[in-house]
């Protein structure tokens, strides 16, 4: 009997293509959306633990603030750190290899040929250490250079194609806003963009030109520790720590108003809001597959009203009221099935697509991919359900008559 | 003769209260197997109703009906489905074909819900479709068959499965006079070559001729019940 309902509801569907597929559109969006979303953010979750990962192990962050992407306003109340802080972390911590401060602006930076608008990073040359980052021509800043706070500029390969060319600029000058600066040196390309964002797109000054022309102030925004060993990372980690309590004056048991976390922590929390934000838009998007539901419940009980003859033959014929029932059930929940593979096909198009244009690894998830898939199937049952025993309630001789 | 279908006092009411209409008001009506009734009578006088009844779609609202002893008044809405199923084929007036669908599919459509396999239900169509002479329009949609063809092919699947009783309601309502002849004949044929009992609804007398029995209803009671002469 199963069969048989299957059967019939297979030729429902086949003789009514085009109502059929109208009605599987909203299952078929509302999966490949659900996919989709679920997808890229995973990709992008992934992107950011591959960048952070990148960076190393032996690498330490310390930021003002609690949390490194808390509300505004505990960041902001927080003292932020000042080049005097780097100095005494290099005096009184060893094993370390670099200790880089950074406070960063964008800006507009003008070649005779061209303009850009980047960020630039004040730092020093330890920046270099803590990023992995090598020449490809030039120097790095002198020390005269950078307790002077000289306009030197050393530019990442994006930077220089974009506003040179093909040539080396070495020596040449650019504007950055309304200052000008000397190139000294151009950074090896990192090669692989993520998630849209260009790493070579680099434009890196002493930070005290940056604090004196950009930011206008003393501020250092975050400080890049790069331990010697691995092994010694929670001994820095610790000393940082108690180090910088007591520069800020905490007193015990008092909160720290600073962070310092290693690229595991960072990872985590970056991935968490990509995570956050994964399942905000899954959830946004499982709506359209609730309205995709709808949609089904809408055109069966049309579609009841419209076979309600059709109904009648079949009653009278002989079929049972469970059989019509089943026959529509099915019906439903095979269109939403079909819509559900539609959707996952889509999805997994849009999916490859869009990760190459964002530039997020394509990370296949089977637990959405079936989810999705039950999902539908179960909607199909859900909203099938009403329409279908709407139909096999219905008076055999009522239903004949019906024009 | 065994009896096949026996109304005793059957009565049929139509809404309620004030509003209610008594349609049949104690129909008596024995009919016996083999036995090719012709059902006559003014429009509104109750023929649809007491067809319906005996096709068991509808309950009476009063009275017993016998169905091979069986009291079908006592049934549920399933055990009526299954009684249809297995022993009943339906004519209507309007063909009542599915729409977008094959003669073949539509004359298959019975044997589908009896749980033939497809081999058996493809002999059984062409076979029934054979019967009624629409050999090689198996394949033909409802819309690409005329009016006559159309209700050839209802006619065939009221009789693919073999029914003890066929119930046709002015088969011949919507077919001019050359096409109902044809029909008729059909009829005749089923009845005498296969055995069908057939319960037939006409307005036409030259259509009831066909029968072998006249019933008469005038205002939801039977008035005379004549057996025809038979044509020597
Ligand atoms: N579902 C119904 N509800 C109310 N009245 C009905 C219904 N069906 C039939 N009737 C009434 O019952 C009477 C008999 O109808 P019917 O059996 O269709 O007559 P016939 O087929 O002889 O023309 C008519 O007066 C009709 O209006
Ligand atoms: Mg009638």
């Amino acid at each position: 009997m199963l069969w048989n309902s299957f059967l019939l509801a297979i030729r429902g569907i086949h003789r009514n293509l085009l109502r059929s597929f109208l009605t599987i559109l909203g299952i078929v969006i509302g999966v490949s959306a659900v996919i989709t979303m679920v997808t890229l953010g995973n990709g992008a979750t992934q992107a950011v633990k591959d960048q952070v990962a990148s960076l190393g192990s032996n690498l330490l962050q310390i930021r003002s603030g609690q949390r490194m992407f808390g509300p505004p306003g505990s960041g902001g109340r927080a003292p932020s750190f000042e080049l005097t802080d780097v100095e005494a972390i290099q005096e009184r911590i060893t094993g370390l290899a670099a200790v880089a401060p950074e406070i960063s602006r964008t800006a507009t930076v003008v070649s005779s040929a061209n303009n850009w608008s980047t960020s630039v990073t004040g730092s020093t040359n330890d920046f270099f250490v803590a990023g992995n980052w090598t020449l490809a021509a030039g120097r790095e800043f002198t020390k005269g250079e950078i307790d002077g706070g000289q306009t030197v500029c050393i530019i990442g390969e994006t930077i220089r194609r974009e506003l040179f060319g093909s040539s080396l600029p070495l020596g040449e000058s650019m504007r950055v806003k309304n200052f000008s600066c000397e190139i000294i040196g151009i950074l090896v390309s990192k090669g692989q963009a993520s998630m849209g964002r260009d790493q070579d797109e680099i434009v890196v000054m002493p930070i005290r030109a940056v604090q004196r022309r950009l930011t206008g102030n003393r501020e250092v925004s975050s400080i890049q520790v790069s331990v010697q060993s691995e092994g010694d990372i929670d001994r820095a980690k610790n000393e940082l720590t108690e180090l910088l309590r007591e520069r800020r004056r905490l007193e015990q048991g008092e909160d720290d108003n600073f962070n310092v976390q290693d690229t595991r922590q960072i990872a985590e929390t970056l991935s968490g809001t990509t995570q956050i934000l994964t399942m905000l838009l899954g959830a946004v998007a499982s709506v359209s597959l609730l309205v995709g539901g709808i949609g089904i419940m809408n055109i069966m009980l049309v579609s009841v009203t419209e076979r309600t003859r059709e109904i009648g033959i079949r009653l009278a014929i002989g079929a049972l009221e469970r059989e019509v029932l089943l026959q529509f059930l099915i019906e439903a929940v095979v269109l939403a099935m079909l819509g559900g593979l539609v959707g996952i096909v889509l999805a997994t198009l849009a999916s490859i697509v869009l990760s190459g244009v964002m530039s997020v690894p394509y990370v296949f998830d089977p637990t959405i991919n079936l989810l999705s898939f039950v999902f539908s199937a179960g909607i199909g049952i859900l909203f099938g359900y009403m329409p279908a025993q709407r139909a096999a309630r219905l008076d055999p001789i009522e239903a004949l008559r019906h024009e | 003769m065994s009896t096949l279908i026996e109304l005793k006092g059957i009565t049929k009411t139509y809404g309620q209260g004030t509003a209610s209409f008594l349609a049949l008001r104690g129909v008596d009506l024995r009919i016996d197997e083999g036995d090719f009734v012709a059902v006559m009578g003014p429009s509104g006088s109750g023929k649809s109703t007491a067809m319906n009844i005996i096709g068991c779609l509808d309950v009476p609202s009063s009275g017993e009906f016998l169905f091979r002893n069986v009291h079908v008044e006592q049934l549920d809405r399933t055990e009526r489905a299954l009684l249809r199923r297995h022993f009943l084929g339906f004519v209507f007036q309007g063909f009542n074909l599915l729409a977008r669908t094959t003669a073949q599919e539509n004359v298959e459509l019975p044997l589908l819900y009896r749980g033939e396999p497809a081999a058996v239900r493809r002999e059984m169509a062409a076979a029934a479709l054979a019967q009624v002479g629409l050999t090689g329009w198996e394949h033909h949609t409802s819309a690409e068959l005329s009016g006559g063809q159309q209700q050839r092919v209802a006619i065939a699947r009221a009789i693919v499965t073999n029914p003890t009783l066929l119930l046709a309601d002015e088969p011949t309502g919507n077919l001019d006079t050359q096409r109902s002849r044809e029909i008729m004949d059909l009829l005749v044929s089923l009845n005498e070559q296969k055995g069908i009992t057939i319960l037939m609804v006409t307005h036409e007398q030259e259509m009831a001729a066909y029968a072998k029995r006249i019933v008469h209803f005038v205002d939801g009671r039977v008035e005379s019940d004549v057996r025809q002469q038979e044509i020597a």
